[in-house]
Protein backbone atom coordinates (compact mmCIF):
# COMPACT_ATOMS: atom_id res chain seq x y z
CA UNK A 1 0.00 0.00 0.00
CA UNK A 2 2.77 2.39 0.93
CA UNK A 3 5.41 0.96 -1.38
CA UNK A 4 7.04 3.86 -3.01
CA UNK A 5 7.73 3.09 -6.64
CA UNK A 6 9.86 6.13 -7.26
CA UNK A 7 12.15 5.46 -4.33
CA UNK A 8 15.16 6.01 -6.55
CA UNK A 9 13.93 9.44 -7.70
CA UNK A 10 14.98 12.64 -6.01
CA UNK A 11 13.92 13.06 -2.37
CA UNK A 12 11.61 16.02 -2.95
CA UNK A 13 9.50 14.11 -5.44
CA UNK A 14 9.36 10.93 -3.34
CA UNK A 15 8.25 12.95 -0.31
CA UNK A 16 5.48 14.48 -2.40
CA UNK A 17 4.52 11.01 -3.59
CA UNK A 18 4.35 9.75 -0.01
CA UNK A 19 2.10 12.64 0.89
CA UNK A 20 -0.23 11.83 -1.99
CA UNK A 21 -0.37 8.17 -0.97
CA UNK A 22 -0.99 8.69 2.73
CA UNK A 23 -4.54 8.94 4.00
CA UNK A 24 -5.85 11.33 6.61
CA UNK A 25 -8.36 10.31 9.28
CA UNK A 26 -11.03 12.05 7.23
CA UNK A 27 -10.20 9.94 4.17
CA UNK A 28 -10.47 6.80 6.29
CA UNK A 29 -13.86 7.86 7.61
CA UNK A 30 -15.09 8.54 4.09
CA UNK A 31 -13.89 5.15 2.92
CA UNK A 32 -15.67 3.38 5.77
CA UNK A 33 -18.91 5.26 5.13
CA UNK A 34 -18.92 4.25 1.49
CA UNK A 35 -18.07 0.64 2.50
CA UNK A 36 -20.17 0.08 5.63
CA UNK A 37 -19.39 -3.65 5.73
CA UNK A 38 -15.68 -2.89 6.03
CA UNK A 39 -16.40 -0.29 8.67
CA UNK A 40 -18.32 -2.83 10.74
CA UNK A 41 -15.53 -5.40 10.47
CA UNK A 42 -12.99 -2.77 11.51
CA UNK A 43 -15.13 -1.83 14.50
CA UNK A 44 -15.56 -5.48 15.51
CA UNK A 45 -11.82 -5.98 15.31
CA UNK A 46 -11.20 -2.99 17.53
CA UNK A 47 -13.91 -4.08 19.98
CA UNK A 48 -12.41 -7.57 20.16
CA UNK A 49 -8.94 -6.25 20.87
CA UNK A 50 -10.13 -3.71 23.42
CA UNK A 51 -12.20 -6.39 25.15
CA UNK A 52 -9.23 -8.76 25.45
CA UNK A 53 -6.86 -6.21 26.92
CA UNK A 54 -9.53 -4.60 29.09
CA UNK A 55 -10.27 -8.04 30.56
CA UNK A 56 -6.59 -8.58 31.32
CA UNK A 57 -6.16 -5.21 33.02
CA UNK A 58 -9.43 -5.53 34.87
CA UNK A 59 -8.49 -8.99 36.16
CA UNK A 60 -5.08 -7.88 37.40
CA UNK A 61 -6.46 -4.66 38.86
CA UNK A 62 -9.35 -6.44 40.55
CA UNK A 63 -7.12 -9.06 42.18
CA UNK A 64 -4.67 -6.40 43.39
CA UNK A 65 -7.35 -4.04 44.75
CA UNK A 66 -9.19 -6.89 46.48
CA UNK A 67 -6.09 -8.44 48.00
CA UNK A 68 -3.59 -5.73 48.91
CA UNK A 69 -5.58 -4.39 51.90
CA UNK A 70 -5.37 -7.84 53.53
CA UNK A 71 -1.62 -8.29 53.13
CA UNK A 72 -0.46 -7.97 56.71
CA UNK A 73 2.42 -9.25 58.79
CA UNK A 74 0.47 -12.12 60.39
CA UNK A 75 0.18 -13.72 56.94
CA UNK A 76 3.96 -14.04 56.95
CA UNK A 77 4.52 -15.64 60.34
CA UNK A 78 6.61 -18.78 60.44
CA UNK A 79 4.00 -21.26 61.60
CA UNK A 80 0.52 -21.77 60.26
CA UNK A 81 -2.35 -21.70 62.70
CA UNK A 82 -6.04 -21.66 61.88
CA UNK A 83 -6.13 -18.06 63.14
CA UNK A 84 -3.32 -16.45 61.20
CA UNK A 85 -3.59 -18.75 58.11
CA UNK A 86 0.00 -17.82 57.36
CA UNK A 87 1.13 -18.25 53.81
CA UNK A 88 4.85 -18.30 54.56
CA UNK A 89 5.14 -22.12 54.92
CA UNK A 90 3.39 -22.52 51.57
CA UNK A 91 5.71 -19.93 50.06
CA UNK A 92 8.76 -21.84 51.27
CA UNK A 93 7.25 -25.10 49.98
CA UNK A 94 6.71 -23.44 46.61
CA UNK A 95 10.38 -22.45 46.46
CA UNK A 96 11.51 -25.96 47.43
CA UNK A 97 9.16 -27.49 44.87
CA UNK A 98 10.42 -25.15 42.13
CA UNK A 99 14.10 -25.76 42.89
CA UNK A 100 13.76 -29.55 43.10
CA UNK A 101 11.67 -29.94 39.96
CA UNK A 102 13.92 -27.61 37.95
CA UNK A 103 17.08 -29.31 39.21
CA UNK A 104 15.75 -32.53 37.68
CA UNK A 105 13.83 -31.28 34.65
CA UNK A 106 16.33 -28.72 33.36
CA UNK A 107 19.29 -31.10 32.83
CA UNK A 108 17.04 -33.78 31.29
CA UNK A 109 15.33 -31.27 29.02
CA UNK A 110 18.56 -29.60 27.92
CA UNK A 111 20.35 -32.93 27.35
CA UNK A 112 17.39 -34.20 25.34
CA UNK A 113 17.52 -31.03 23.24
CA UNK A 114 21.28 -31.51 22.71
CA UNK A 115 20.61 -35.03 21.49
CA UNK A 116 17.89 -33.85 19.12
CA UNK A 117 19.91 -30.97 17.67
CA UNK A 118 23.52 -32.19 17.74
CA UNK A 119 23.40 -35.97 17.50
CA UNK A 120 20.17 -37.35 16.04
CA UNK A 121 19.86 -37.85 12.29
CA UNK A 122 17.32 -35.32 11.01
CA UNK A 123 13.94 -36.86 10.32
CA UNK A 124 14.77 -40.26 11.79
CA UNK A 125 11.94 -42.35 13.25
CA UNK A 126 13.26 -41.94 16.78
CA UNK A 127 13.30 -38.14 16.52
CA UNK A 128 9.73 -38.23 15.24
CA UNK A 129 8.71 -40.42 18.18
CA UNK A 130 10.29 -38.00 20.67
CA UNK A 131 8.59 -35.07 19.01
CA UNK A 132 5.18 -36.76 19.05
CA UNK A 133 5.51 -37.76 22.70
CA UNK A 134 6.67 -34.27 23.71
CA UNK A 135 3.67 -32.78 21.91
CA UNK A 136 1.37 -35.27 23.61
CA UNK A 137 2.85 -34.38 27.00
CA UNK A 138 2.33 -30.66 26.49
CA UNK A 139 -1.34 -31.26 25.64
CA UNK A 140 -2.15 -33.38 28.70
CA UNK A 141 -4.16 -31.43 31.29
CA UNK A 142 -2.65 -31.05 34.74
CA UNK A 143 -5.31 -33.15 36.46
CA UNK A 144 -4.21 -36.18 34.40
CA UNK A 145 -0.63 -35.56 35.57
CA UNK A 146 -2.00 -35.38 39.07
CA UNK A 147 -3.77 -38.74 38.66
CA UNK A 148 -0.65 -40.32 37.24
CA UNK A 149 1.53 -38.90 40.02
CA UNK A 150 -0.89 -40.23 42.58
CA UNK A 151 -0.99 -43.70 41.00
CA UNK A 152 2.74 -43.97 40.36
CA UNK A 153 4.67 -42.06 43.04
CA UNK A 154 2.15 -42.05 45.87
CA UNK A 155 0.56 -45.50 45.55
CA UNK A 156 2.87 -47.75 43.54
CA UNK A 157 6.21 -46.48 44.88
CA UNK A 158 4.56 -45.98 48.31
CA UNK A 159 6.10 -42.55 48.87
CA UNK A 160 2.82 -41.25 50.31
CA UNK A 161 1.85 -37.67 49.50
CA UNK A 162 5.07 -35.71 49.71
CA UNK A 163 7.02 -32.87 48.15
CA UNK A 164 9.14 -35.31 46.14
CA UNK A 165 6.07 -36.97 44.56
CA UNK A 166 4.79 -33.52 43.67
CA UNK A 167 8.14 -32.34 42.34
CA UNK A 168 8.57 -35.41 40.12
CA UNK A 169 5.05 -34.95 38.76
CA UNK A 170 6.01 -31.35 37.94
CA UNK A 171 9.18 -32.61 36.24
CA UNK A 172 7.12 -34.57 33.72
CA UNK A 173 4.82 -31.62 33.25
CA UNK A 174 7.49 -28.99 32.51
CA UNK A 175 9.81 -31.32 30.59
CA UNK A 176 8.25 -30.69 27.14
CA UNK A 177 8.37 -26.93 27.69
CA UNK A 178 12.07 -26.93 28.59
CA UNK A 179 12.89 -29.40 25.82
CA UNK A 180 11.17 -27.32 23.14
CA UNK A 181 12.64 -23.97 24.13
CA UNK A 182 16.13 -25.46 24.57
CA UNK A 183 15.86 -27.12 21.16
CA UNK A 184 14.88 -23.82 19.53
CA UNK A 185 17.73 -22.06 21.31
CA UNK A 186 20.32 -24.65 20.23
CA UNK A 187 19.05 -24.60 16.65
CA UNK A 188 19.43 -20.83 16.48
CA UNK A 189 23.18 -21.08 17.19
CA UNK A 190 24.81 -20.58 13.76
CA UNK A 191 26.62 -23.60 12.30
CA UNK A 192 29.68 -21.42 11.69
CA UNK A 193 30.30 -21.44 15.47
CA UNK A 194 30.46 -25.23 15.47
CA UNK A 195 32.60 -25.36 12.35
CA UNK A 196 35.03 -22.80 13.74
CA UNK A 197 35.31 -24.80 16.96
CA UNK A 198 35.90 -28.06 15.06
CA UNK A 199 38.39 -26.22 12.86
CA UNK A 200 40.39 -25.25 15.94
CA UNK A 201 40.59 -28.92 16.86
CA UNK A 202 37.94 -29.09 19.58
CA UNK A 203 36.02 -32.32 19.95
CA UNK A 204 32.25 -32.62 19.70
CA UNK A 205 31.61 -32.56 23.46
CA UNK A 206 33.93 -29.62 24.00
CA UNK A 207 32.22 -27.74 21.18
CA UNK A 208 28.80 -28.39 22.70
CA UNK A 209 29.69 -27.40 26.25
CA UNK A 210 32.03 -24.46 25.63
CA UNK A 211 30.68 -22.98 22.38
CA UNK A 212 27.09 -24.01 21.59
CA UNK A 213 25.52 -24.10 25.07
CA UNK A 214 26.87 -20.73 26.27
CA UNK A 215 25.53 -18.99 23.17
CA UNK A 216 22.14 -20.66 23.66
CA UNK A 217 21.85 -19.70 27.34
CA UNK A 218 19.35 -16.81 26.98
CA UNK A 219 16.88 -18.96 25.02
CA UNK A 220 17.20 -21.86 27.43
CA UNK A 221 16.83 -19.51 30.38
CA UNK A 222 13.63 -17.99 28.96
CA UNK A 223 12.14 -21.50 28.80
CA UNK A 224 13.29 -22.35 32.31
CA UNK A 225 11.72 -19.17 33.66
CA UNK A 226 8.42 -20.03 31.98
CA UNK A 227 8.66 -23.47 33.59
CA UNK A 228 9.04 -21.78 37.00
CA UNK A 229 5.79 -19.98 36.28
CA UNK A 230 4.06 -23.28 35.58
CA UNK A 231 5.26 -24.79 38.87
CA UNK A 232 4.30 -21.75 40.93
CA UNK A 233 0.77 -21.69 39.51
CA UNK A 234 0.06 -25.39 39.48
CA UNK A 235 -2.74 -26.75 41.63
CA UNK A 236 -4.55 -29.73 40.15
CA UNK A 237 -1.41 -31.83 39.61
CA UNK A 238 -0.22 -31.25 43.18
CA UNK A 239 -3.45 -31.69 45.14
CA UNK A 240 -3.11 -35.48 45.35
CA UNK A 241 0.67 -35.78 44.97
CA UNK A 242 2.15 -33.19 47.32
CA UNK A 243 -0.84 -33.03 49.63
CA UNK A 244 -2.21 -30.07 51.54
CA UNK A 245 -0.42 -30.01 54.90
CA UNK A 246 0.12 -26.36 55.80
CA UNK A 247 3.68 -26.60 57.13
CA UNK A 248 7.19 -26.92 55.83
CA UNK A 249 8.02 -30.65 56.05
CA UNK A 250 11.30 -31.74 57.63
CA UNK A 251 12.34 -33.61 54.48
CA UNK A 252 11.30 -34.01 50.87
CA UNK A 253 9.38 -37.10 51.89
CA UNK A 254 6.89 -35.04 53.90
CA UNK A 255 3.70 -33.49 52.64
CA UNK A 256 3.36 -29.73 52.17
CA UNK A 257 1.14 -27.39 50.20
CA UNK A 258 2.40 -24.85 47.71
CA UNK A 259 1.10 -21.30 47.45
CA UNK A 260 -1.45 -22.08 44.74
CA UNK A 261 -2.74 -25.06 46.73
CA UNK A 262 -2.90 -22.90 49.85
CA UNK A 263 -5.08 -20.48 47.95
CA UNK A 264 -7.33 -23.26 46.66
CA UNK A 265 -7.82 -24.72 50.13
CA UNK A 266 -8.58 -21.29 51.61
CA UNK A 267 -11.11 -20.34 48.97
CA UNK A 268 -12.82 -23.73 48.87
CA UNK A 269 -13.20 -23.75 52.66
CA UNK A 270 -14.78 -20.33 52.30
CA UNK A 271 -13.73 -19.25 55.81
CA UNK A 272 -10.77 -17.09 54.92
CA UNK A 273 -11.76 -15.33 51.72
CA UNK A 274 -9.76 -12.21 52.57
CA UNK A 275 -6.59 -14.21 53.15
CA UNK A 276 -7.25 -16.02 49.86
CA UNK A 277 -7.39 -12.60 48.19
CA UNK A 278 -4.05 -11.67 49.73
CA UNK A 279 -2.55 -14.98 48.58
CA UNK A 280 -3.82 -14.25 45.06
CA UNK A 281 -1.82 -11.00 45.14
CA UNK A 282 1.36 -12.86 46.11
CA UNK A 283 0.88 -15.44 43.35
CA UNK A 284 0.10 -12.74 40.82
CA UNK A 285 3.21 -10.80 41.88
CA UNK A 286 5.28 -13.95 41.29
CA UNK A 287 3.73 -14.43 37.85
CA UNK A 288 4.28 -10.78 36.88
CA UNK A 289 7.95 -10.92 37.90
CA UNK A 290 8.49 -14.27 36.17
CA UNK A 291 6.87 -13.07 32.96
CA UNK A 292 8.82 -9.83 33.04
CA UNK A 293 12.08 -11.73 33.54
CA UNK A 294 11.34 -14.16 30.74
CA UNK A 295 10.45 -11.30 28.41
CA UNK A 296 13.62 -9.45 29.40
CA UNK A 297 15.81 -12.50 28.77
CA UNK A 298 14.07 -13.23 25.48
CA UNK A 299 14.61 -9.59 24.48
CA UNK A 300 18.34 -10.10 25.05
CA UNK A 301 18.36 -12.87 22.43
CA UNK A 302 16.62 -10.67 19.91
CA UNK A 303 19.37 -8.09 20.34
CA UNK A 304 21.97 -10.85 19.85
CA UNK B 1 28.28 -38.80 26.78
CA UNK B 2 26.14 -39.47 23.72
CA UNK B 3 24.44 -42.24 25.70
CA UNK B 4 23.53 -39.77 28.46
CA UNK B 5 21.97 -37.40 25.94
CA UNK B 6 20.13 -40.31 24.37
CA UNK B 7 18.73 -41.45 27.72
CA UNK B 8 17.58 -37.89 28.47
CA UNK B 9 15.84 -37.79 25.11
CA UNK B 10 14.05 -41.03 25.97
CA UNK B 11 12.57 -39.44 29.10
CA UNK B 12 9.53 -38.00 27.31
CA UNK B 13 8.85 -41.31 25.57
CA UNK B 14 9.12 -43.11 28.89
CA UNK B 15 6.82 -40.56 30.57
CA UNK B 16 4.07 -40.96 27.98
CA UNK B 17 4.43 -44.74 28.17
CA UNK B 18 4.19 -44.77 31.97
CA UNK B 19 1.22 -42.40 32.02
CA UNK B 20 -0.67 -44.57 29.53
CA UNK B 21 0.15 -47.81 31.34
CA UNK B 22 -0.73 -46.58 34.81
CA UNK B 23 -3.93 -44.79 33.82
CA UNK B 24 -5.28 -47.62 31.72
CA UNK B 25 -4.19 -50.37 34.11
CA UNK B 26 -5.95 -48.65 37.02
CA UNK B 27 -8.97 -47.33 35.17
CA UNK B 28 -10.03 -50.02 32.72
CA UNK B 29 -10.71 -52.77 35.32
CA UNK B 30 -13.23 -50.49 37.03
CA UNK B 31 -14.94 -49.88 33.70
CA UNK B 32 -15.11 -53.65 33.26
CA UNK B 33 -16.59 -54.16 36.74
CA UNK B 34 -19.21 -51.46 36.34
CA UNK B 35 -19.87 -52.38 32.72
CA UNK B 36 -18.49 -50.10 29.99
CA UNK B 37 -21.92 -49.08 28.73
CA UNK B 38 -23.33 -48.51 32.21
CA UNK B 39 -20.27 -46.43 33.02
CA UNK B 40 -20.16 -44.31 29.87
CA UNK B 41 -23.90 -43.95 29.26
CA UNK B 42 -25.29 -44.18 32.78
CA UNK B 43 -26.95 -40.93 33.84
CA UNK B 44 -26.75 -41.51 37.58
CA UNK B 45 -23.64 -40.90 39.68
CA UNK B 46 -24.33 -42.12 43.20
CA UNK B 47 -21.17 -43.67 44.62
CA UNK B 48 -22.92 -44.63 47.88
CA UNK B 49 -25.42 -46.76 45.92
CA UNK B 50 -22.74 -48.16 43.62
CA UNK B 51 -24.15 -46.25 40.67
CA UNK B 52 -21.33 -44.93 38.52
CA UNK B 53 -22.65 -43.33 35.33
CA UNK B 54 -20.50 -40.51 34.01
CA UNK B 55 -22.63 -39.39 31.07
CA UNK B 56 -23.68 -36.20 32.94
CA UNK B 57 -20.01 -35.29 33.39
CA UNK B 58 -19.11 -36.05 29.76
CA UNK B 59 -22.03 -33.97 28.51
CA UNK B 60 -21.17 -31.16 30.95
CA UNK B 61 -17.54 -31.13 29.78
CA UNK B 62 -18.66 -30.92 26.16
CA UNK B 63 -21.25 -28.19 26.85
CA UNK B 64 -18.87 -26.09 28.91
CA UNK B 65 -16.14 -26.43 26.27
CA UNK B 66 -18.57 -25.54 23.49
CA UNK B 67 -19.72 -22.49 25.45
CA UNK B 68 -16.14 -21.39 26.00
CA UNK B 69 -15.42 -21.76 22.28
CA UNK B 70 -18.53 -19.77 21.33
CA UNK B 71 -17.50 -16.95 23.66
CA UNK B 72 -13.73 -17.11 23.22
CA UNK B 73 -13.16 -17.78 19.52
CA UNK B 74 -14.76 -14.63 18.03
CA UNK B 75 -12.98 -12.37 20.53
CA UNK B 76 -9.68 -14.20 19.98
CA UNK B 77 -10.07 -14.09 16.20
CA UNK B 78 -10.70 -10.34 16.11
CA UNK B 79 -7.89 -9.70 18.59
CA UNK B 80 -5.41 -11.68 16.52
CA UNK B 81 -6.45 -9.81 13.36
CA UNK B 82 -5.82 -6.63 15.32
CA UNK B 83 -2.43 -7.86 16.51
CA UNK B 84 -1.32 -8.98 13.05
CA UNK B 85 -2.77 -6.23 10.88
CA UNK B 86 -3.91 -3.14 12.79
CA UNK B 87 -1.70 -2.80 15.83
CA UNK B 88 0.57 0.29 15.74
CA UNK B 89 4.23 -0.76 15.98
CA UNK B 90 4.80 1.27 19.15
CA UNK B 91 2.28 -0.57 21.31
CA UNK B 92 2.75 -4.01 19.74
CA UNK B 93 5.43 -5.20 22.17
CA UNK B 94 3.60 -4.33 25.39
CA UNK B 95 0.37 -5.82 24.04
CA UNK B 96 2.15 -9.02 22.98
CA UNK B 97 3.66 -9.43 26.44
CA UNK B 98 0.19 -8.72 27.85
CA UNK B 99 -1.11 -11.75 25.99
CA UNK B 100 1.82 -13.82 27.23
CA UNK B 101 1.04 -12.66 30.75
CA UNK B 102 -2.58 -13.72 30.27
CA UNK B 103 -1.37 -17.19 29.34
CA UNK B 104 0.89 -17.23 32.40
CA UNK B 105 -1.76 -16.36 35.00
CA UNK B 106 -2.46 -19.60 36.91
CA UNK B 107 -5.89 -21.17 36.63
CA UNK B 108 -6.40 -20.86 40.37
CA UNK B 109 -6.24 -17.06 40.03
CA UNK B 110 -8.76 -17.16 37.17
CA UNK B 111 -10.94 -19.39 39.34
CA UNK B 112 -10.71 -16.96 42.25
CA UNK B 113 -11.62 -14.10 39.90
CA UNK B 114 -14.65 -16.05 38.72
CA UNK B 115 -15.64 -16.95 42.26
CA UNK B 116 -15.54 -13.45 43.72
CA UNK B 117 -16.75 -11.51 40.68
CA UNK B 118 -18.47 -13.62 38.02
CA UNK B 119 -20.55 -15.84 40.31
CA UNK B 120 -22.06 -12.99 42.40
CA UNK B 121 -22.66 -11.03 39.19
CA UNK B 122 -24.63 -13.89 37.63
CA UNK B 123 -26.51 -14.37 40.90
CA UNK B 124 -27.58 -10.74 40.89
CA UNK B 125 -28.44 -10.56 37.20
CA UNK B 126 -30.23 -13.87 36.69
CA UNK B 127 -30.95 -15.22 40.16
CA UNK B 128 -30.09 -18.72 41.33
CA UNK B 129 -26.84 -19.52 43.11
CA UNK B 130 -24.61 -18.07 40.43
CA UNK B 131 -22.36 -21.13 40.39
CA UNK B 132 -23.46 -22.28 36.98
CA UNK B 133 -22.58 -23.51 33.54
CA UNK B 134 -22.72 -19.91 32.30
CA UNK B 135 -20.04 -18.82 34.77
CA UNK B 136 -17.82 -21.72 33.71
CA UNK B 137 -18.33 -20.94 30.00
CA UNK B 138 -17.45 -17.27 30.40
CA UNK B 139 -14.43 -17.97 32.58
CA UNK B 140 -13.08 -20.65 30.24
CA UNK B 141 -13.81 -18.38 27.27
CA UNK B 142 -11.47 -15.83 28.85
CA UNK B 143 -8.85 -18.43 29.76
CA UNK B 144 -8.50 -19.85 26.24
CA UNK B 145 -8.06 -16.38 24.66
CA UNK B 146 -4.23 -16.24 24.86
CA UNK B 147 -3.86 -19.78 23.50
CA UNK B 148 -6.00 -19.12 20.45
CA UNK B 149 -4.67 -15.59 19.86
CA UNK B 150 -1.06 -16.80 19.86
CA UNK B 151 -1.60 -19.55 17.28
CA UNK B 152 -4.02 -17.56 15.11
CA UNK B 153 -1.78 -14.49 14.97
CA UNK B 154 1.19 -16.47 13.71
CA UNK B 155 -1.10 -18.27 11.22
CA UNK B 156 -2.27 -14.90 9.86
CA UNK B 157 1.30 -13.65 9.70
CA UNK B 158 2.45 -16.69 7.75
CA UNK B 159 0.08 -15.89 4.84
CA UNK B 160 2.23 -14.41 2.03
CA UNK B 161 1.96 -10.62 1.85
CA UNK B 162 1.26 -10.89 -1.90
CA UNK B 163 -2.24 -12.29 -1.17
CA UNK B 164 -3.11 -9.17 0.77
CA UNK B 165 -1.53 -6.80 -1.73
CA UNK B 166 -3.15 -8.59 -4.66
CA UNK B 167 -6.55 -8.18 -3.08
CA UNK B 168 -5.94 -4.48 -2.38
CA UNK B 169 -4.80 -3.99 -5.96
CA UNK B 170 -8.10 -5.47 -7.16
CA UNK B 171 -9.85 -2.67 -5.30
CA UNK B 172 -10.96 -4.50 -2.16
CA UNK B 173 -10.91 -2.56 1.09
CA UNK B 174 -8.42 -3.42 3.83
CA UNK B 175 -11.07 -5.28 5.83
CA UNK B 176 -12.35 -7.23 2.81
CA UNK B 177 -8.78 -8.26 1.99
CA UNK B 178 -8.12 -9.41 5.54
CA UNK B 179 -11.37 -11.23 6.23
CA UNK B 180 -12.02 -12.73 2.79
CA UNK B 181 -8.51 -13.33 1.45
CA UNK B 182 -5.97 -13.56 4.27
CA UNK B 183 -8.13 -15.37 6.85
CA UNK B 184 -9.32 -18.13 4.47
CA UNK B 185 -5.68 -18.71 3.51
CA UNK B 186 -4.79 -19.09 7.21
CA UNK B 187 -7.72 -21.47 7.76
CA UNK B 188 -5.87 -24.56 8.95
CA UNK B 189 -3.64 -22.58 11.30
CA UNK B 190 -6.67 -20.89 12.84
CA UNK B 191 -8.44 -24.22 13.18
CA UNK B 192 -5.36 -25.61 14.94
CA UNK B 193 -5.59 -22.72 17.40
CA UNK B 194 -9.25 -23.45 18.07
CA UNK B 195 -8.53 -27.16 18.62
CA UNK B 196 -5.74 -26.22 21.03
CA UNK B 197 -8.27 -24.03 22.83
CA UNK B 198 -10.71 -26.96 23.03
CA UNK B 199 -7.97 -29.06 24.62
CA UNK B 200 -7.27 -26.36 27.20
CA UNK B 201 -10.95 -25.89 28.01
CA UNK B 202 -11.83 -29.56 28.38
CA UNK B 203 -8.81 -30.22 30.61
CA UNK B 204 -9.20 -27.17 32.83
CA UNK B 205 -9.87 -28.17 36.39
CA UNK B 206 -9.38 -25.70 39.22
CA UNK B 207 -11.09 -22.70 37.65
CA UNK B 208 -14.10 -24.79 36.66
CA UNK B 209 -14.46 -26.36 40.10
CA UNK B 210 -14.62 -22.96 41.72
CA UNK B 211 -17.43 -21.60 39.57
CA UNK B 212 -19.46 -24.46 38.08
CA UNK B 213 -21.36 -25.66 41.15
CA UNK B 214 -20.32 -29.33 40.73
CA UNK B 215 -23.72 -31.03 40.93
CA UNK B 216 -23.38 -34.47 39.31
CA UNK B 217 -26.55 -34.44 37.21
CA UNK B 218 -27.42 -33.93 33.59
CA UNK B 219 -26.97 -30.27 32.58
CA UNK B 220 -30.42 -28.69 32.46
CA UNK B 221 -29.76 -25.07 31.67
CA UNK B 222 -27.16 -22.33 31.51
CA UNK B 223 -27.94 -21.16 35.03
CA UNK B 224 -27.85 -24.62 36.63
CA UNK B 225 -24.75 -26.04 38.24
CA UNK B 226 -22.83 -28.73 36.36
CA UNK B 227 -19.90 -31.01 37.10
CA UNK B 228 -17.27 -31.67 34.46
CA UNK B 229 -15.11 -34.79 34.26
CA UNK B 230 -12.12 -32.91 35.68
CA UNK B 231 -14.17 -31.57 38.58
CA UNK B 232 -15.52 -35.05 39.30
CA UNK B 233 -11.98 -36.35 39.83
CA UNK B 234 -10.81 -33.56 42.11
CA UNK B 235 -13.90 -33.17 44.27
CA UNK B 236 -14.21 -36.84 45.20
CA UNK B 237 -10.69 -38.26 44.99
CA UNK B 238 -9.91 -36.95 48.48
CA UNK B 239 -12.20 -39.39 50.28
CA UNK B 240 -12.93 -42.08 47.69
CA UNK B 241 -11.88 -45.69 48.18
CA UNK B 242 -12.41 -49.05 46.50
CA UNK B 243 -14.55 -49.13 43.38
CA UNK B 244 -15.45 -45.46 43.82
CA UNK B 245 -11.78 -44.51 43.59
CA UNK B 246 -11.28 -46.74 40.57
CA UNK B 247 -14.32 -45.19 38.90
CA UNK B 248 -12.75 -41.75 39.38
CA UNK B 249 -9.53 -42.96 37.78
CA UNK B 250 -11.64 -44.37 34.95
CA UNK B 251 -13.13 -40.88 34.56
CA UNK B 252 -9.55 -39.70 34.14
CA UNK B 253 -9.04 -42.36 31.46
CA UNK B 254 -12.07 -41.08 29.52
CA UNK B 255 -10.72 -37.53 29.79
CA UNK B 256 -7.29 -38.75 28.67
CA UNK B 257 -8.81 -40.44 25.59
CA UNK B 258 -10.62 -37.19 24.73
CA UNK B 259 -7.30 -35.32 24.99
CA UNK B 260 -5.48 -37.90 22.86
CA UNK B 261 -8.13 -37.54 20.15
CA UNK B 262 -7.80 -33.75 20.28
CA UNK B 263 -3.99 -34.04 20.08
CA UNK B 264 -4.31 -36.36 17.10
CA UNK B 265 -6.56 -33.97 15.17
CA UNK B 266 -4.19 -31.15 16.10
CA UNK B 267 -1.17 -32.88 14.60
CA UNK B 268 -3.19 -33.73 11.47
CA UNK B 269 -4.19 -30.05 11.15
CA UNK B 270 -0.60 -28.90 11.66
CA UNK B 271 0.60 -31.27 8.99
CA UNK B 272 -2.02 -29.85 6.62
CA UNK B 273 -0.98 -26.31 7.46
CA UNK B 274 2.64 -27.20 6.70
CA UNK B 275 1.70 -28.72 3.36
CA UNK B 276 -0.36 -25.65 2.47
CA UNK B 277 2.66 -23.41 2.87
Amino acid sequence: MQTNISAAADPVESAAMEKRNSLSVKDHMKAYISHPGSGIMMLLTMIGAVLTFALLFFLIGYVLVKGIPYLDASLFSFTYTSENVSLLPSLINTLIMTVVSLAIAAPIGIFAAIFLVEYAAKGSKFVKLIRITAETLSGIPSIVYGLFGMLFFVTTLKWKMCLLSGALTMVIMILPLIMRTAEEALKSVPDSYREASFGLGAGKLRTIFTIVLPSAVPGILAGVILAIGRVVGETAALLYTAGTVAAVPSSLMGSGRTLALHMYVLSSEGLHVNQASATAVVILAFVLVINGLSGYVAGKIAKG
Amino acid sequence: MKVVFFIAACASVLAVFLICVFLFANGLPAMGKIGPLKFLLGTEWRPTNDKFGILPMIVASIYVTAGAIIIGVPIALFTSVFMARYCPKKIYKPLKSGIELMAGIPSIVYGYFGLVLLVPLIRQLFGGTGSSMLAACILLGIMILPTIIGVTESAIRSVPESYYEGSLALGATKERSIFFVVLPAAKSGILAGVVLGIGRAIGETMAVIMVAGNQPRMPKGLLQGVRTMTANIVTEMGYASGLHREALIATGVVLFVFILLINLSLSLLNRRAEHAN
